[in-house]
């Protein structure tokens, strides 16, 4: 299959007193038709600059986004967003907030079919029961699911997903990467999202774009995912490859703080990103996938 | 237990608030005796403002009625002017809270015009609608106008941006995006705005009334000051008191109905 989404040399700089920043250099990438790919990398190394370039909610200083063959200017709902945050207006209901996304897509359409679209993918997601419920009485977890539901709504022809899962609890996480995939693989969409969570990538994702870290961040490998579809958490974890390419993703992102704490002086980073970048997150965080790898498998 | 917490409640609720005013009754009785002859004491008061208070709506004449009847009509006054403030207040928030250029270009003129009295306002509203009514309307529009304009503003600027990233990103219309995203997201602040005009509103009223000698109850208070009948004074002070916590408490309730959003 062709190359659906082609990022081009994408670059983003920021004017400041101190001369021009550069946030993202020269990104090139190409996703095929229904590919899931993921973007990974360490807090600020600019891959969420990237994706709400592709979203057009952060203009481009240099490149291009073509989609579908036309090159893309401004935000559009053919692209499906779905924000770490959910992002709901609390004044709507569930329901009411992915008809917001219906009514604008599907305007030619009758009023009952776009109530049918809505109800659909609430239902798809797992709200069927909460249509009518305000966000604020919903739970994270719940919220993130109307998020999925209106982002795939609005039959966009590209997904994007902005670390959606970053502020759930683990058991959440793992049921709404299965939602996720499962309405994916459904509906073919082609989907990029962007991650700092190494076992969500491999479990997600097709192909891995691993980037270095910021300034001028570009794209430092790709790692081919080749588990077959439809992917079992289960079967995924205990595949022979699976350690090895967790290896690799942990190595480069090991690789990349090392860098960084050669050629940046500890005082100029933010204490955020040192915290996630200490050498021993790797294994803490097998540790603790682990465990709840083990939790997921008591309650099923 | 139960009927301690009982007695605490009627303690804040009741004993306490009647404690207070007993103080202030007792101050008020002193200062007619001791300090002012021509103050008029609690029991002079009750004596002469029986009438207007046991027939709160009875018409003897002109400037001769009811309390209520009174304060009837400085409530028309006030509610026309209010709508005109809400109605003039509200957009021009909007457009501060929206557009830089806006808020650049008008913000030191409405900082300065702000604190303007509404005595002041109230010969220009004379001159421009040569008539005592329409220029307590301006009055009281001009001057109450301003916390809707300024808390609509803050209001619009204080819009989270993952809301307007919504709006974006589903490529929502401009009237789409006032009224889905922008209105529902700055009501909770245009609702506190509305309550601060309220009051001064009512605040206006009075000195509106005063100046241009229409019934209501400021006009009657002032009429009264020159009839030398000073028990009605302090019935319209009260009145007035009394009217303006009211609407205050009723502007609160709406307020808290939309502030859960």
């Amino acid at each position: 299959m062709s190359d659906y989404l082609i990022l081009s040399r994408l670059t983003k700089i920021y004017p400041s007193p101190d001369g021009p920043d550069i946030i993202v250099k020269e990104f090139d990438l190409s996703i095929r038709k229904g590919e899931f790919v993921c973007l990974i990398g360490h807090s600020g190394c600019g891959k969420s600059t990237v994706l709400s370039m592709i979203a057009g909610l952060n203009e481009i200083t240099a490149g291009a986004i073509i989609l579908a063959g036309k090159e893309l200017s401004g935000p559009g709902p053919d692209r499906g967003m779905v924000f770490q945050s959910p992002c709901l207006l609390p004044w709507m209901t569930a329901f009411e907030n992915v008809m917001l996304g219906v009514n604008q897509v599907f305007y030619t359409a009758a009023r009952e079919e776009r109530r049918q679209i809505a109800e659909y993918y609430l239902c798809v997601v797992g709200l069927a029961d909460a249509m009518d419920k305000k966000p604020a009485e919903l739970s994270q977890g719940m919220r993130q699911r109307v998020g999925i539901a209106r982002a795939f709504a609005l039959s966009p022809k590209l997904l994007l997903l902005d670390e959606p899962f970053g502020m759930l609890d683990s058991l959440t996480r793992f049921e709404l990467q299965q939602v996720l995939l499962d309405l994916w693989r459904k509906d073919q969409k082609t989907a990029l999202m962007v991650t700092h969570d190494v076992d969500e990538a491999l479990f997600l994702a097709d192909r891995i774009v691993m980037m270095t870290n910021g300034p001028a961040a570009e794209v430092g490998g790709i790692l081919e995912v080749r588990f077959s579809r439809p992917r079992h958490r289960k079967e995924v974890m205990e595949h022979p490859d699976y350690y090895r390419l967790r290896e690799q993703l942990v190595a480069f992102l090991e690789n990349q703080t090392r860098r960084e704490a050669v050629s940046t002086p500890v005082s100029a980073e933010d204490p955020d990103a040192r915290n996630k970048t200490e050498p021993q997150l790797p294994s803490r965080k097998a540790a603790r996938s682990a465990a709840s790898l083990s939790m997921a498998g008591g309650t099923r | 237990m139960i009927t301690n917490r009982r007695s605490e409640f009627k303690l804040d609720w009741l004993i306490l608030p009647l404690l207070g005013a007993v103080v202030v009754l007792l101050l008020w009785q002193m200062a007619s005796t001791t300090w002012s002859k021509d103050l008029p004491g609690p029991l002079r008061t009750w004596t002469a403002s029986k009438p207007y208070i046991m027939k709160p709506f009875e018409k003897r004449g002109e400037l001769d009625q009811g309390i209520l009847r009174f304060t009837w009509y400085s409530l028309v006054l006030v509610v026309k002017g209010y709508t005109v403030a809400l109605l003039v207040g509200t957009p021009i928030g909007f457009m501060l809270g929206l557009s830089k250029f806006f808020s650049k270009s008008f913000d030191p003129i409405i900082q300065i015009l702000r604190p303007v009295s509404p005595l002041a306002w109230l010969p220009l509203g004379l001159i421009l609608f040569q008539k005592s009514q329409p220029a307590a309307v301006f009055t009281i529009a001009v001057c109450a106008m301003w916390p809707t304009v300024l808390n609509t503003a803050v209001g619009v600027r204080s819009i989270p941006q993952d809301y307007l990233n919504v709006a974006k990103v589903l490529k929502l219309s401009r009237t789409r995006t006032l009224f889905k995203v922008l209105i529902p997201a700055t009501l909770p602040y245009m609702f506190t705005g509305f309550r601060l005009s309220l009051g001064i509103a009512w605040l206006v009223i009075v000195a509106a009334e005063m100046l241009t000698g229409s019934p209501g109850v400021g006009g009657f208070l002032w009429q009264e000051y020159n009839a030398l009948i000073y028990e009605h004074i302090i019935l319209c002070i009260l009145t007035i008191g009394v009217i303006g916590f009211v609407l205050d408490r009723l502007m609160s309730l709406v307020e808290r109905r939309f502030k859960t959003v």
